[in-house]
């Protein structure tokens, strides 16, 4: 009972080994670059680096985009292969949803704020 | 008759066989995945609603007054720790090596219970301030915001603990190695979803 176990578990091991659990090289890659992506935006608020508040805002969003992928690739493990490209699918699936929900949710809240503000009539423009 | 015998022994064959499959567990990772690129969709409107909400100050406290960046580095910085320490117990389980990487769980768990610590602090410290989920449209979408990640960082640590109890009872069975690699991609999802978080809410909210 135990000696079949222990067989199937070296089994598994051995057939993900290297695929899912990564390697301590990918491990020690990805942390080192999320640690380098991460202080650098907080560098850059916390000390006003830029002294721009524009270009801050975009360096610190382009730096979270970035990490994203690093920690997809180093700690989640994604590539185009696994699953037969089915978690790719899904994950490009999501990230249309995600921009179709934030930029819409964003762009008609925004137009709402501008129109509805007091003073704003609309029977006063000719 | 006869033929109806064999129709069923045809299914439980294949029933056998599907199973065999998710004991593998490659089943079990698409379909968690596709778990969790919903619940990345939960947190997409979570964010869409902090986006929307997030300037409605309703003259109370704005992100200036209230966010403590070096805490929330601090935060950042235990979330990151646990990550790296669940992929080093990722590389145990992979060599089989059960002890080294009990300790490494270990280690995560008491990474995740300093985040969680930090946050709570965080928390009881705004609403002492009384910044409460009540006073604003900005404060009620941040805690609902942040509270979430939060609630699911709480849950895995609940899970952390049960898996370690399993493994410790019933050693690294193919379950558990299952088991453990969905609770990997969970607890790593969750960090990602953090490097949001903070970009979006403390960082961007010190901009404003």
């Amino acid at each position: 009972m135990s000696a079949g176990h222990q067989t199937d578990t070296s089994n598994h091991s051995h057939a993900h080994h290297g695929v899912n659990h990564g390697s301590l090289a990918g491990y020690l890659t990805g942390f080192g670059l999320s640690v380098v992506l991460t202080a650098v935006p907080f560098w850059l608020v916390m000390t006003n680096a830029l002294g721009n508040q524009m270009a801050s805002a975009i360096a610190i969003m382009a730096f979270a985009v970035v990490q994203i992928i690093v920690h997809m690739v180093f700690f989640l493990h994604m590539n185009t292969r696994s699953e037969s490209g089915w978690t790719m699918m899904a994950l490009i699936f999501t990230l249309i949803l995600v921009m179709i929900a934030l930029t819409g949710s964003l762009w008609v809240m925004y137009h709402l704020n501008v129109n509805m503000m007091p003073g704003h009539d609309m029977s006063q423009i000719p | 008759m006869a033929h109806a015998d064999t129709v069923i022994d045809d299914t439980i064959f294949h029933l056998e066989d599907d199973h065999g499959h998710a004991e593998s567990g490659s089943s079990t990772m698409l379909g968690f995945w596709i778990y969790l690129m919903s619940d990345c969709l939960i947190f997409a409107m979570l964010f869409a609603v902090y986006g929307v909400l997030g300037g409605n100050y309703a003259a109370g406290p704005a992100p200036k007054d209230l966010f403590d960046l070096p805490l929330v580095a601090l935060n950042t910085t235990m979330l990151l720790l646990s990550s790296i320490t669940y992929g080093f117990a990722m590389l145990e389980m992979a060599k089989g090596r059960v002890r080294p990487m009990q300790v490494w769980l270990v280690i995560t768990g008491l990474f995740g219970l300093a985040f969680l610590g930090i946050e709570l602090y965080e928390f009881a410290h705004f609403i002492h301030e009384g910044a409460t989920p009540q006073r604003s449209g900005f404060l009620s979408s941040f805690f609902t915001l942040v509270g979430t990640h939060g609630l699911h960082v709480t849950f895995g640590l609940v899970w952390l603990v049960v898996l370690m109890v399993q493994v410790s009872r019933h050693g690294l069975i193919a379950a558990n190695q299952r088991r453990l690699m969905c609770l990997s991609m969970f607890w790593h999802f969750l960090d990602v979803i953090w490097i949001g978080v903070f970009t979006f809410v403390y960082l961007m909210g010190m901009l404003r």
